[in-house]
């Protein structure tokens, strides 16, 4: 009743709460309190809430395979509180008109049940697909951009590795995934697995009949595969996401050179309040995407298809884009690469695209270590390399691209005879040309560009841009002005490494190891044609002379002019135009062009760039 | 950033990590401080900074909007009457309202960082990944102290035995996998021998050829020459096969009829067919995909999945492709009745190679 009485525990923080309440109000405030006295949960705040992350649109690329990742599992959700992984038979009686009476597995039964008696539950089946799609190929554009900017290379190895195996798990739930309907479709994509794993040698035959519970197609597969899909390669997926999510926290993420950007530090925005804001509008963004593509089109109508049936023929189909470079592999294998050897058959029609990407997979997982164990660099790299500046690896890299581009298109072969009325055959044998010729070219037209970008960034650099601007001299003279990069972006185009070829010397016994000679040959391979980065003595040096010439120039014009004067008898005129204040515009003379320090006119180039 | 200047590496005083073939440049080109900060319209102009508040909430609002939107689409458009237009409706609808309501928060959200939320760029250093000297000692001191107290090291039988017992523990679970696929039993002694099943199908002496999927039986004489027939055993319906898609994947058969000039059995299947009429396998010895496509005037086969071409005039062998083997040839007769059965069963397995196929 008496306010005198309160304890005085809660009488005491009550003056301080009216001068300035707690942020967020009372209950926020009681609610962190709660929490943190029961989590420590302050001290992860207060290490994540204003962590720096750098900025470059790149680095949005991994975001789309994680906010496409997060659709996925959202839509899938929804999906199996309607899909039976069963493959009993039943007949159809659903809404779905023309498939009524149609004996077919409840997989496919519970499929269109649900694309077809739930309202939304088409919506959220193309969302679950589209949204798959998308995860797979952000995780493709993203490890490219890794790959292209030296990203993987110390202390990101391993990130790189568990990123890869991300990979390899989004495209086994794809394919987990596409074969779950029971579809005349996916019923052939499985035949198709079912064969390539008869013909790997010794345990081909039994893999495939456990896997299967019996022959193909047998009534075991889509329940185990739903097994797969639903937990296994999730759990695993989802464990080694937040580990490369940590290990991306704890390495911090690169960046690319700029002004006060260096390896020792991160220089950008805040997580919060900029990144959360901007990662969380991203997976709106990805998820609205999505959505909108999945109303507006049709994926994997598996209505048109019906049920499985081994019988049936469907002509141009085409497997889901990621699966298509292993289908196309197995397309190019040349005829009659079978063989009975010690009383077994050899199915190398099978063995050779399954090694040959196995090989594919597996370089390109250990690239980093490959790389690292070549130029022997211990250090850690945090800034980004711009692809031009690694030639040789830029060069690599496009020449994988260009591997897997030829046995994804070859998945599409007949689509690509019957279209543009070609024979089957020459596009077959075009396309295994481009697939062994083309890398070798593409690796050397890759490195020459990339050495002569190199070679105009120098150019840039100590003569500046090329202003297309043609002057006149006062002599008669024509010159092209050259504008002077801005000083800001001088240290984006300058490289400050570079790696020289290894000089195998004999050890003490005067051999020289297989080894060490190997990694010389590679070193060689990698780095003999390179640019020396430019030192800042000579950018220095390059720029004094710049001004010299400019300060010849404005001597001899200024001699003209006042030759000029004289003759016109006005010989105590001024030497430049009189600034009547009226007339903004810099004259357009050799002097004022390359005059960058002349704080009046500043380049509007340079109020660009110091802006972003 | 010449590695001697490198803060990275010198906070770890026993650290000197190797810069391998790298040459740094002595002098490199640098610029140490941050470009001057660009004010922004939002930055400049109190108005523009308001209108810009007043699109991301417009936006927030708008996404309320759409999601009410969605939700009564939701309502107003029922798919009860199984028409693909009734769905396709409810589909585009409701997807277009949360497609917008989405995409309203993400722009909104984002429009909200880049023009309202301050755009100061922060630098903050980076550490080397590698533990302090001292942390890094103090594991291994933990490691240290825990193989002094266990003997880990020191008692190698213990150690090995464990690591003996743990892998062996192991073999077991994979064991259990073997259930994975059934196994034989008196009732059907080769339920489990994947090489004697993939080896023989339904197809044996006197069993009637019929059409795919209807079961009616095929009278040789009704064959049009050119004509490509699909074909399954009499017998194999849906009800009336336990594992009926099972054999139908290895039974199913392509009849073709030809002029009997035109025809070049390979040697010792001249008598498999019957009078310009050959059956021949449909699963495809590459992978397995159903080999369909007949291309009449030329007698080519084509497979669908992965274009491997069978030339049917000359015993199905290979003109291109992936495939290795020429199609299993059924060899076929005529009954009493003048309709088409099976001569025996396959000579060889059907579909694609394996290890034990020969």
């Amino acid at each position: 009743m008496s306010t005198t009485t309160a304890p005085s525990e809660t009488e005491a923080p009550a003056p301080a709460s009216e001068k300035e309440a707690p942020l967020g109000g009372r209950f926020l405030g009681w609610a962190s309190n709660y929490l943190d006295e029961r989590t420590s949960l302050s001290g992860f705040v207060k290490e994540l809430g204003r962590k720096i992350f750098p900025d470059h649109w790149s680095f949005m690329l991994g975001e789309i395979a994680l906010w496409s990742f997060v659709a996925v599992l959202l839509s899938g959700t929804f999906l199996t509180f309607f899909f039976q992984a069963s493959m009993v038979e039943t007949h159809y009686a659903g809404a779905y008109e023309p498939m009524r009476g149609v004996q077919m597995s409840a997989a496919l039964d519970s499929t269109l049940r649900l694309s077809f008696d739930i309202r939304g539950g088409l919506l959220v089946r193309q969302i679950h697909h589209w949204a798959a799609l998308v995860f797979v190929a952000g995780i493709g554009v993203h490890m490219l951009r890794v790959f292209f900017t030296g990203a993987f290379r110390k202390p990101r190895e391993l990130n790189w590795v568990i990123g890869f195996i991300l990979f390899v798990l989004a495209m086994a739930e794809g394919f987990t995934g596409y074969s779950l309907p029971d579809d005349l479709l996916s019923g052939n994509g499985l035949a198709i697995i079912n064969g390539m794993i008869k013909g790997i040698p010794v345990i081909g035959t039994w893999t495939s009949f456990l896997l299967f519970g019996g022959l193909f197609p047998g009534n075991q597969i889509v329940g185990r595969l739903y097994t797969l899909h639903i937990l296994l390669l999730p759990a695993i997926l989802v464990g080694l996401l937040v580990l490369h999510l940590m290990l991306m926290i704890i390495n911090k993420h690169t960046q690319f050179a700029g002004p006060a950007r260096k390896n020792s530090n991160v220089v950008g925005y805040p997580m919060l309040p900029v990144y959360a804001s901007k990662m969380g509008g991203f997976f709106f963004i990805t998820f609205g995407i999505i959505v909108l593509i999945a109303s507006l089109f049709t994926i994997n109508p598996i209505w048109n298809y019906g049920p499985y049936d081994p019988s049936p023929v469907s002509a141009g189909t085409q497997p889901d884009w990621y699966i298509g470079f292993a289908d196309g592999a197995l397309r190019l294998a040349p005829p009659h690469l079978e063989f009975v050897w010690l009383d077994h058959t050899w199915s190398f029609n099978i063995i050779i695209p399954l090694v040959v990407l196995v090989v594919f997979i597996v370089l390109v997982m250990f690239y980093p270590f490959i790389e690292a164990w070549i130029t022997g660099d211990k250090r850690e790299h945090h800034i980004a390399q711009r692809p031009r500046n690694s030639a040789t690896r830029t060069a690599i890299g496009a020449a994988g691209v260009w591997f897997y581009a030829v046995l994804w298109a070859s998945a599409s072969s007949d689509l690509i005879a019957t279209h543009f009325q070609l024979t089957m055959e020459g596009v077959i044998h075009t396309l295994q040309g481009a697939l062994i010729i083309g890398p070798i070219i593409i690796y050397f037209v890759a490195k020459r560009i990339c050495i002569a970008l190199q070679k105009k960034d120098r150019e840039i650099l100590l003569h500046g841009y090329e202003s297309g601007r043609i002057v006149r001299l006062p002599g008669g003279e024509f010159i092209e002005v050259h504008q002077p990069v801005d000083e800001f972006e001088r240290i984006k185009l300058a490289d400050y490494e570079t790696y020289e070829p290894l000089v195998v010397r004999p050890n003490a016994k005067g051999r020289i190891g297989f080894w060490r000679n190997f990694r010389g040959s590679l070193s060689r391979w990698f780095f003999e044609d390179r640019l020396v980065p430019i030192t800042h003595t000579e950018l220095e040096a390059a720029h004094a002379h710049q001004h010299h010439e400019l300060e010849q120039m404005a001597s001899i014009e200024g001699e003209e002019i006042q030759g000029a004067h004289e003759r016109a008898g006005h010989p105590e005129a001024p030497l430049t135009p009189i600034d009547d204040g009226k007339s903004g515009e810099v004259p357009v003379r050799p002097t004022s062009v390359l005059n960058t320090d002349d704080p009046a006119h500043p380049h509007k180039n340079r109020e660009k760039e110091a802006g972003q | 950033m010449a590695h001697e200047d490198d803060p990275l590496e010198h906070e770890r005083a026993s650290w000197q990590p190797s810069p391998g073939l790298a040459v740094a440049v002595t002098d490199p080109v640098q610029h140490d401080s941050l470009p001057p900060h660009r004010e922004r319209m939002t930055d400049k102009d109190p108005a523009a900074m308001k209108r810009a508040v007043r699109t991301v909430y417009t936006l927030f609002y708008l996404s309320v909007a759409a999601s009410i939107w969605a939700v009564a689409a939701y309502i107003l458009f029922p798919i009860e009457s199984g028409s693909l237009t009734d769905i396709r409706h409810n589909e585009l609808f409701v997807g277009l309202g949360i497609a917008a309501a989405l995409l309203a928060i993400g722009v909104g959200a984002i429009h909200w960082s880049k023009a309202v939320m301050s755009d100061k760029e922060f630098i903050e250093p980076r550490h080397a990944t590698r533990g302090r000297d001292t942390t890094r000692d103090a594991a291994i001191q933990a490691f240290a102290e825990a193989n002094e107290e266990s003997g880990f090291g020191r008692r190698a039988m213990i150690r090995n035995s464990m690591i003996a017992a743990v892998v062996a523990s192991i073999v077991p679970g994979i064991t259990l996998f073997r259930g994975l696929a059934p196994e034989g039993s008196p009732a059907d002694p080769h339920a489990g021998d994947p090489v004697y099943l993939l080896s023989h199908t339904m197809w044996k002496k006197g069993t009637r050829l019929v059409h795919d999927p209807t079961g009616a039986p095929i009278k040789a004489a009704d064959i049009e020459i050119g004509s490509a027939v699909h074909v399954i055993p009499e017998g194999l319906m849906p009800d009336e096969v336990s594992n009926y898609l099972d054999e139908k994947a290895k039974a199913i058969v392509l009849l073709v009829r030809m002029p009997v000039d035109q025809l070049h059995p390979p040697k010792g299947k001249e008598s498999w067919g019957y009078d310009g009429i050959v059956a021949f396998s449909k699963v495809c010895t590459h992978v397995g995909c159903p080999v369909a496509l007949y291309e009449q005037q030329t007698h080519h086969l084509l497979c669908p999945c992965h274009q491997s071409q069978f030339d049917v005039s000359h015993g199905a062998e290979v003109l291109f492709g992936p495939a290795a083997r020429p199609l299993p040839q059924l060899p076929i007769e005529v009954d009493a009745e003048g309709y088409l059965v099976a001569q025996s069963d396959f000579h060889e397995p059907v579909g694609p190679s394996f290890w034990e196929r020969h």
